[in-house]
């Protein structure tokens, strides 16, 4: 139905600038951790050096593997928020269903920075969290560790991603066909029996959707961990900032973003064949 | 005989799940509600219980001139990554939809990736390709790594809107002797105007908004996510709260207009169904 000259004609513009601006840009990144810098200035010497030194200091493994714990931990809370909430509203939020989905939706639109910038004046010791325990007379003085800690970044992106974690997970329960619920429960399940075997399996690709979200997202951020983490909060992201920040080693930190984008795709593969492998057939 | 003797589980009540969402929803509102309140308290952010109801916060927000300076930076940047990504991702979802060649789930592929990579990656890549290429940092670069990034969310948006397009109109305007130009400006584009419409708030709030991919590609002129995190570093002030409320009922304002679009044509796709029944 369409022409040779109409498919070209669509195709070629956005080809050549995702190319130009999305492939060469991570092409480059690549090259770059394949490089060195010697007295400040980047030079072309291919070699292998930073990848060795990522695998040898176990300092990046250590903070890797916080990242990852912080990560997982966001992903588990968002979960844990996130599921119980579509639940509610797929199955038993009938007429006011349509207001509380936008209810979930209308958060998206305030900026990351600004809610985190509110968990900030929340946590913080002069701030009203502390403001409001004295209030009551449950602590006298400010307490110090609700901010700068691994647990006020978990609390900032779990927020942030709760919605995110929430959309497939609602769409997928959704689309499963009520007949399906209505059988097993005349056939004698009971509601438990039924989430277990029939809801939650059917709902898996919506909640995997959600989950490697998450994860991917969590994983790759460096201003959660800036706002509200403090060192001991410090993530992967941080490390690959600073190194094309002050400590000027754009080589080393190319070499640890490759890391993170060979982590991320290898996660959104895995998380495809599993939501093909629980898809609803 | 056993039909119809328990409730079915989707009409059944379940206060304790009620009382779960009550509590998640109280989670996700809390931070927008404290930062709204806030913005109008006169010993500023922290304490409790805010008193002393003020605008001055508001006041010394309109005199701020560096803050609307950073706000037009935003809008600008805003305006030219929604006319950028919205032509591309409109030529990519075509080519999505209607074209085939070799390669094309890589194209997909790389084209959405923005979407789920972290803004760290394409904005450190594209830094190291504006150094490469000898650029300076500016404005420009900001608006090429939005409009580059939101590609994806143009072609997702739009991809879904052609998907449920009606082809037979198409089909029947080109039998009828439309050339395929004509067909796409006639047909095609006027059908996919909610998809437009959408997918370009969704784009201008997330330029407004975007902070991890500019932190690498600004240059002189602050955006405004990017003058807010300036002055987080040097401590906190109300202010902030007034301007991220402004953001808030802005955005919000945009929702409505948006629901009120689809209402509308809804409404009309449906009384034209009703005079040609």
């Amino acid at each position: 139905m369409y022409s040779r000259a109409y498919k070209s004609l669509v195709s070629i513009p956005p080809l050549l600038w995702v190319g130009a601006f999305l492939l060469l840009p991570y092409g480059l990144m690549f090259a770059h951790s394949l490089w060195a810098v010697r007295d400040g200035v980047i030079v072309h010497q291919w070699n292998w050096e930073n990848y060795k030194t990522l695998f040898s200091n176990p300092l990046y493994a250590e903070v890797l593997f916080r990242t990852m714990r912080i990560a997982a931990s966001v992903t588990f809370c968002s979960l844990l928020l996130g599921y119980p909430l579509a639940y509610y509203l797929a199955f038993h939020a009938s007429a006011r269903k349509e207001l509380l989905y936008q209810l979930v939706i209308v958060p998206l639109w305030v900026s990351y920075l600004v809610r985190g910038y509110a968990w900030k004046t929340i946590l913080g010791s002069e701030g009203v969290l502390n403001g409001f325990l004295q209030y009551l007379h449950l602590t006298h003085e400010p307490v110090g560790f609700f901010l700068y800690s691994p647990f006020s970044v978990v609390l900032m992106l779990t927020h942030i991603y709760t919605p995110f974690v929430f959309l497939p997970i609602y769409a997928a329960l959704e689309h499963i066909p009520r007949p399906l619920i209505e059988a097993s429960q005349d056939l004698g399940a009971g509601s438990l029996q039924t989430f277990w075997r029939v809801i939650l399996p059917l709902s898996m690709p919506g909640l995997l959707a959600g989950a490697t979200f998450a994860f991917v997202l969590s994983l790759g951020d460096f201003l959660a961990p800036l706002l509200v983490g403090g060192p001991s909060g410090t993530m992967i992201a941080n490390v690959v900032q600073s190194l094309f920040g002050a400590a000027f080693d754009w080589p080393l930190g190319a070499a640890i973003s490759v890391g993170i984008l060979v982590i991320t795709i290898s996660l959104l593969f895995l998380s495809e064949i599993l939501e093909k492998r629980w898809a609803f057939k | 005989m056993g039909f119809q003797m328990r409730p079915r589980l989707t009409t059944r009540p379940a206060p304790v799940l009620a009382v779960y969402a009550a509590f998640v929803f109280a989670f996700i509102y809390l931070p927008i509600v404290v930062l709204i309140l806030y913005s109008f308290n006169h010993d500023g952010v922290g304490g409790f219980p805010p008193r002393h109801l003020t605008l001055s916060w508001y006041a010394q927000l309109f005199a701020d001139s560096s803050i609307w300076d950073s706000v037009l930076n935003s809008l600008v940047v805003a305006a030219a990554s929604v006319a950028l990504s919205l032509t591309l991702g409109l030529l990519a979802a075509l080519a999505l939809d209607r074209a085939s060649f070799r390669g094309i789930a890589l194209f997909r592929r790389l084209v959405l990736l923005p979407l789920i990579l972290p803004g760290i990656i394409t904005g450190l890549s594209l830094l190291m390709f504006a150094v490469f290429a000898g650029v300076h940092l500016s404005r420009v670069t900001v608006f090429l790594g939005h409009g580059t990034a939101l590609i994806s969310v143009a072609t997702t948006e739009l991809f879904a809107g052609l998907q449920k397009l009606d082809r037979a109109q198409e089909e029947a305007s080109l039998d009828l002797g439309a050339t395929p130009w004509q067909t796409f400006w006639r047909i095609t584009l006027p059908n996919l105007r909610l998809s437009l419409i959408a997918a370009g708030l969704l784009i201008f709030t997330l330029s407004m908004d975007e902070i991890a991919v500019t932190f690498f590609l600004i240059g002189r002129d602050n955006t405004l996510p990017l003058e807010i995190w300036g002055r987080l570093r040097r401590g906190i002030t109300p202010e902030i709260n007034a301007i991220s409320t402004l953001i808030f009922a802005v955005s919000v304002g945009l929702i409505v207009v948006w629901y009120h679009l689809r209402a509308r044509s809804l409404g009309g796709q449906a009384r034209e169904f009703i005079a040609q029944a």
